[in-house]
């Protein structure tokens, strides 16, 4: 069976032929379009590593068939940068060291993209902690992470606010 | 993972004609699925993929005041709903304690009534499970059981249903509508799920191929508002299924209570109504002892189905708890941890 699929990619559109229904949108990304920034932990939508957006929310890319998503729009880590300007959030957990290992960064990167789109955290960090409670970190970068959301959420606040002035 | 056919339907019609056909499953987001099928657990033949049908995405105002939410409506975005979680904020917040916001973002409404158990022997293809396959034994009940049933369960499964969701529609008298190919029928929540007995592998009154279209809740649920709260207990503060949860939903007249609805979760195969703890407390003054007759009544029936005697007391204490902040009044806005035991509650007093 070969079923076809159109999906736009950071921005690319793409037409993909899948020969198989099975593939997961991660297996996609990494696998068949190159683009490894995605990570593979669990492959259960239990640690958040494969966290990318679909339609502007971030969703667990192991726990979504490739398939089904036909006609979507896919943001990954590897789209996130304006050319050689890392994007605010990106930005944010460099000044802040949210990270050691780097495993789990680009899916806590995108995770707290949503989670800056979906605005209900506020400035609480009680909130961004539950709020990215969905991706683990080994290494025990929380508290960096925690940091650097707040921030970046209060830079691009203030971005948009310039931009309406 | 098996090989399967995928077949992406247009209409409702064609949905339930290409799942009445055996081996079929439908894969609303595949959050639970899809771990299933990675694991070996479930092998469908065919996937019936809901994306493309239309008429499922809705949450709709009903006349009487009550709501009808279409099944592919996304966890994250029915807790959301500004107005939906004005007038049932019991059931936003235990859909904010679930999963992640990733899985929330994904998971929709009818994916989060059928999610199966959590029972790691289920889950397990090289252990005996009657669940996965009829009358294959039970390895769960001399096995890892803590967390386990101790309501409603059989010699044959003990296993619990995982869902939050679940429990305060059960409480506010949800009904689920069916499509199959003999036309359309309503089940009570209540009615929907089934008691393990001596059929585990049949989880619920669903016929092969019948698909829910929707969930509605009637106008009364709404009455509950004021005075609505659930509260789970997990092994981690977030990220985590409940060991137990209850809901609470108080409707106060003159400062006595003239409605309870009242649920657990975590404790059986179904989402568990009390209608004797909701009786218990008809016109009873709300306070600490009326709410504790009410958990012995609800947990009257309640036995260990292995190492869980311990979630017996744990059950009534949280239903305790859900009482006590329900009757405190529904917050202006959820706390930081949704249905969190540790989350505080400023002015109510927990412990004596
Ligand atoms: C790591 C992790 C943590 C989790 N934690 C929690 C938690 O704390 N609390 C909680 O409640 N849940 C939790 N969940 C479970 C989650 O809520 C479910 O996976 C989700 O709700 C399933 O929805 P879905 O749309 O992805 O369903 P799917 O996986 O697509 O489907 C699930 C089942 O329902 C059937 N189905 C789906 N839609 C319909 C329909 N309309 N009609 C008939 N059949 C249908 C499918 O055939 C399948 O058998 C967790 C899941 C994961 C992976
Ligand atoms: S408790 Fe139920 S689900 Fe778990 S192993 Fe026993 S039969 Fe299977
Ligand atoms: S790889 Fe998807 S959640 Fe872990
Ligand atoms: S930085 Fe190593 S796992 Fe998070």
């Amino acid at each position: 069976m070969s079923l076809s699929i159109t999906l736009t990619v950071n921005a690319v559109p793409r037409t993909i032929a899948l020969d198989d229904p099975r593939v997961t949108l991660l297996d996609l990304l990494r696998e068949r379009l190159d683009l490894t920034g995605t990570k593979k932990g669990c492959d259960r939508g239990q640690c958040g590593a494969c966290t990318v957006l679909v339609d502007g929310r971030r969703v667990n890319s192991c726990l979504a068939l490739a398939v089904s998503l036909d006609g979507a729009e896919v943001l990954t880590i590897e789209g996130l940068a304006e050319g050689e300007v890392p994007h605010p959030v990106q930005a944010a957990f460099i000044e802040h060291d949210a990270f050691q290992c780097g495993f789990c960064t680009p899916g806590q990167i995108m995770s707290a993209v949503g989670l800056i789109r979906e605005a209900q955290a506020g400035d609480d960090p009680e909130r961004v902690r539950e709020a990215m409670s969905g991706n683990l970190c080994r290494c025990g970068a929380y508290k960096g992470i925690t940091e650097a959301v707040l921030e970046a959420q209060r830079r691009l606040a203030a971005d948009a606010e310039e931009k309406a002035a | 993972m098996n090989r399967f056919d995928y077949v992406r339907p247009a209409t409702v019609a064609e949905a339930v004609a290409a799942a009445a056909q055996p081996g079929s499953a439908y894969l609303a987001a595949g959050t639970n699925l899809l771990d299933l099928m990675k694991g070996g657990v479930m092998r469908p033949a065919r996937l019936v993929d809901l994306a493309r049908v239309p008429g499922l995405d809705a949450i709709e105002a009903l006349p009487d005041g009550g709501v009808r939410i279409g099944a592919r409506v996304r966890n994250s975005d029915l807790a959301y709903d500004p107005g939906f979680a004005r007038r049932f904020p019991a059931v936003a917040e235990a859909l904010l304690s679930g999963a992640s916001a990733q899985l929330r973002n994904a998971a929709t409404v009818g994916g989060n009534l059928l999610q199966r158990t959590r029972c790691a022997y289920f889950y397990d293809p090289a252990s005996a499970c009657n669940k996965r396959e009829a009358g294959a034994g039970c390895d769960a009940r001399e096995g890892e059981n803590r967390l386990h049933a101790v309501l409603g369960w059989s010699e044959q499964c003990i296993a619990t249903h995982p869902s939050d969701f679940c429990v305060p529609l059960v409480a506010l008298g949800a009904v689920v509508e069916i499509e199959g190919q003999a036309g359309r029928r309503e089940v009570p929540l209540e009615e929907f799920h089934r008691l393990p007995g001596t059929t585990p592998e049949r989880e619920s009154v669903l016929a092969p191929g019948e698909l829910i279209v929707a969930v509605r809740l009637p106008g009364e649920a709404a009455g509950f508002a004021g005075h609505a709260r659930y509260v789970k207990l997990r092994e981690r503060t977030s990220y985590a299924f409940a060991v137990v949860s209850a809901t609470a939903g108080l409707r106060l007249e003159d400062g006595a209570i003239a409605e309870a609805r009242l649920a657990l979760g975590g404790v059986a195969a179904k989402p568990w109504r009390v209608p004797e703890a909701e009786a218990v407390l008809r016109g009873a003054r709300p306070g600490a002892e009326a709410f504790r007759r009410a958990a012995e009544a609800a947990l009257a029936e309640a036995r260990p189905s292995g190492d869980n005697a311990f979630k017996i007391e744990l059950a009534r204490r949280i239903l305790v708890r859900a009482l006590t902040l329900a009757a405190a009044g529904t917050p202006e806005r959820l706390p930081a941890l949704p249905a969190s035991p540790h989350a505080p509650h400023p002015g109510v007093s927990l412990h004596g």
